[in-house]
């Protein structure tokens, strides 16, 4: 976790609106550190962008203060804030070849000629890319542009880049090998980026840490494996990983656990994470692969019944109906020691209560 | 697979993948380089202009009336004109045994032509005087040298009277003085061939005489000083209009949609307004008692004895021009522009360029299809454009065109306006060919 003092990028209650009625961001607090990997993750609308924009420059913030390096920036045009940016898509000069495009920034920075080339020609190897200097963008493929675009944005050395959507346009195979390039980049480079992203996959492969937005608001601010194992709310849960939601009314709470009761009447014990307390709703997060067939002591069970079998291979994808959820997904392991189910079959599902998260109810 | 005598057995049988059957297919012809074959042994471009040829027919077929209609009405019709810029066949129609009698005559000896000629004249006028053609020669021969025609009518009036078996030549020369002339000779000589090339050299503001081909005294210079002032002012409206509608275009660009659709219909406001009604108001506007002088005076910018004269000039002509031309440069541009993203010069900015280096590095190679687009619409357009020079260009600010124009509906020598209107449109042809080297035609994006 990072301290206001040690922080490079500080948002300070910063708060956003386009027409002067609605809150696109709603009292931003972040602190990002030096070096660090963060990723702005969350459906679209939900602001994330705006935020990078305000970042960036290109829009100004309607309340609040945002401080790069302990400098309130808010007043300081785009061009001198010295931030790196690569665009969704990727923005790339096209009427200049490769080599022009990556000595933009430092001919606008009034370098030397032979300092500029061999700066290009560094960045240029790091993303090896090399044999395309003199190409236009147009010629190059989709996963060529990403690297242009990545190098450009590093060439002039900022010690902050921004990355909105940069995968997005890639095709699965290239987007997962592009994550690996960036991040190893990012490690060898040590620079801090801050990056836009919808796709959690992504947000999770590559980030030191987390911010889930949602409703101009951050919902969670982890590491990925905190924020998968244990989401703070249902938004997270839901937009994070698979999950498994059952709706219920907490009955009595009894320290870390709490008993809630379903709409069917039958009751689980839960960890009580985020709920107001006996009486109030609550919505139940388990992920899939933390559910078992079979019963099992300390744990809680329930009678289910198969209502999908898909296969998968390495496991089969198995839909059931659980408390009058007909949505609830099991992740069965393609093992020897597991007995095939057949639709319709009422079988025992447990589950550790500790696993079974209580949420708010949304 | 088929073996080789299988093959030759069936010819017609020639699958590409089967090299064998390929080869015993083409042994005469080049086992390397011959044509491909298509399945059925025809060779495969024969075989897909064949399967193409529907296609092609309907495609036809569809554009045919539009061609009927463009060759009938556009392209004949300039076809013609054009024709008639090099054209001359009244001298030779008319006056056929005189142009036979005058081959054997030189004008180079100073001498008028002798009595076989004027003895083939005199029969050529008598036929000519009953259809009352000789008034027609008179006129064509009066383009190139001024009095002919009325020698052609006073002879025409005496041709009755004349005596046959008496020599003719005296009572022509009594008739009138100038057929003893050697330059009206010469004239009737130089142009007696079907085709000429008169015309062209009078719309290049030069003449032949005795000593050949030359340019006419400076004085006289009227089509090369308008075809000057027609491209030095077009280019100088073509700048204008690129200077007021490049900010314009780029609003239109930006804008929220809303916005921008009311400036949208404002810019296009000038199109749905007749062009007299326009440049009528700027009559209104521009005359010296009019409201802009009217205005300059009352504010006390200039005094009342010294208002602009900004109308009947070349001034008048540029300020017309420019506003009813500046459509055909927004609209190109704003077309361009709009298909620039924004990102480009956010990014420009990320990388540290301030606004000037990330408009002029950036975004203006950017819409250099749409300057060019623009550019030459609204130069093409200028060069020809007749009716605003005509009414606020006075003397000093009219075109090629209305010069044409003249000779179309006034002077009535249409050879002339030919000759000009295919110089301007060689020119313009000359315009767009320079273009294309130097910009390239490629670079020029209409929408």
């Amino acid at each position: 976790m990072t301290s206001a003092d040690d922080a490079f990028v500080v948002f300070d209650h910063v708060q956003k609106s386009y027409d002067g009625e609605t809150l696109v961001v709603k009292d931003l607090n972040l602190n990002i550190g030096r070096g660090e990997f963060l990723t702005m993750l969350g459906p679209s609308g939900s602001g994330k962008t705006t935020c990078l924009m305000m970042l960036a420059g290109f829009e100004t913030a309607t309340h609040g203060d945002i401080l790069l390096d302990g400098r309130p920036i808010n007043s300081v045009p785009p061009h001198k804030r010295g931030i790196g940016m690569v665009f969704q898509n990727y923005a790339l000069f096209p009427h200049m070849t490769v080599a022009e495009n990556l000595a933009f920034p430092l001919e606008v920075r009034k370098m030397g000629r032979a300092q500029i080339e061999e700066k290009v020609a560094r960045a240029l190897d790091m993303v090896q890319m090399s044999d395309f200097a003199s190409r236009r963008p147009a010629q190059l493929s989709g996963g060529q542009q990403q690297r242009i675009a990545v190098a450009r944005a590093l060439v002039f050395d900022p010690p902050l880049v921004l990355m909105d959507e940069p995968l997005g346009a890639l095709d699965k195979q290239l987007r997962e090998q592009m994550q690996f390039e960036i991040k190893h980049i990012h490690e060898r480079l040590g620079v801090t980026v801050v990056y836009v992203t919808h796709d959690q996959s992504e947000a999770l492969t590559m980030s030191d840490r987390i911010a889930v937005f949602n409703d101009g608001r951050i919902q969670q601010l982890d590491d990925p494996a905190t924020l998968y194992e244990k989401p703070m709310n249902s938004f997270v849960a839901q937009f994070i990983g698979e999950n498994n939601k059952l709706d219920a009314t907490v009955e009595a709470v009894e320290g870390e656990l709490c008993l809630v009761r379903f709409d069917n009447g039958e009751t689980a014990r839960a960890l009580a994470v985020n709920i107001a307390g006996p009486g109030s709703r609550t919505r139940l997060s388990i992920r899939p692969e933390r559910v078992e067939i079979g019963a099992k002591p300390d744990f809680n069970s329930v009678e289910a019944r198969v209502l999908e079998l898909i296969y998968l291979g390495d496991h089969i994808r198995c839909r059931m109906e659980v408390h009058g959820n007909t949505d609830f997904i099991v992740k069965v392991p393609n093992a020897s020691e597991h007995a095939a189910l057949t639709v319709g079959e009422v079988t025992t599902l447990s589950w550790r209560p500790e696993d079974c998260r209580a949420l708010d109810a949304e | 697979m088929a073996d080789r005598a299988e093959a030759r057995d069936a010819p017609v049988v020639a699958p590409i993948g089967n090299k064998q059957a390929s080869e015993a297919k083409m042994s005469d012809a080049s086992a390397n380089g011959g044509p491909v074959l298509a399945a059925d042994g025809t060779p495969l471009k024969v075989s897909l202009r064949r399967a193409e040829r529907r296609l092609r027919l309907r495609a036809f077929l569809l554009t045919a009336p539009l061609l009927g209609f463009i060759l009938l009405t556009f392209i004949a019709p300039i076809g013609d004109m054009l024709f008639r810029s090099v054209e001359n066949e009244i001298v030779a129609d008319t006056l056929p045994r005189t142009v036979e009698a005058l081959k054997d005559w030189d004008p180079a000896s100073g001498q008028a032509p002798d009595e076989p000629v004027f003895r083939a004249l005199y029969e050529d006028l008598k036929v000519a005087v009953a259809e009352k053609k000789h008034t027609q020669v008179g006129q064509r021969l009066n383009y190139e040298k001024s009095g002919i025609s009325s020698v052609f009518r006073k002879t025409g009036r005496r041709i009755k009277r004349m005596d046959p078996d008496k020599p003719l030549k005296p009572q022509f020369v009594n008739a009138d003085k100038d057929w003893g002339d050697v330059e009206t000779w010469r004239v009737i000589k130089q142009f007696s061939p079907r085709f000429t090339d008169g015309y062209f050299l009078a719309a290049l503001d030069m003449q032949r005489d005795a000593q050949g081909v030359h340019l006419r005294d400076e004085k006289d210079r009227i089509y090369l000083t308008l075809f000057w002032r027609t491209i030095s002012l077009s280019a100088v409206i073509t700048g204008m209009c690129l200077l007021l509608g490049y900010p314009v275009a780029w609003l239109l660009a930006n804008l929220p949609a809303r916005t921008s659709n009311l400036l949208m219909i404002l810019v296009l406001l000038p199109f749905w307004t007749s062009l007299l009604v326009r440049t009528s108001a700027w009559k209104v506007l521009l005359q010296q008692q009019g409201v802009i002088n009217d205005l300059l005076v009352g504010i006390g910018l200039i005094d009342d004895a010294h208002r602009l004269a900004l109308i009947n000039n070349q001034t008048g002509t540029i300020i017309a021009m420019t506003h009813i031309l500046l459509p055909f440069m927004i609209l190109p541009l704003y077309s361009v522009m709009k298909t620039v993203p924004p990102s480009y010069v956010r990014a420009a900015k990320s990388l540290g360029a301030n606004d000037w280096t990330a408009f002029w590095r950036v975004y203006f190679p950017q819409t250099i299809p749409g300057i060019g687009a623009g550019a030459i619409l609204c130069f093409i357009l200028a060069i020809g454009y007749y009716i605003t020079p005509e009414l606020v260009g006075g003397t000093s600010g009219t075109f090629i065109s209305n010069r044409i124009a003249y000779h179309i509906s006034v002077s009535l020598n249409w050879g002339l306006a030919a000759a000009l209107g295919s110089l301007l449109l060689i020119l313009v042809l000359a315009l767009y060919w320079a273009y294309d080297k130097i910009v390239g035609i490629d670079n020029v994006k209409l929408g």
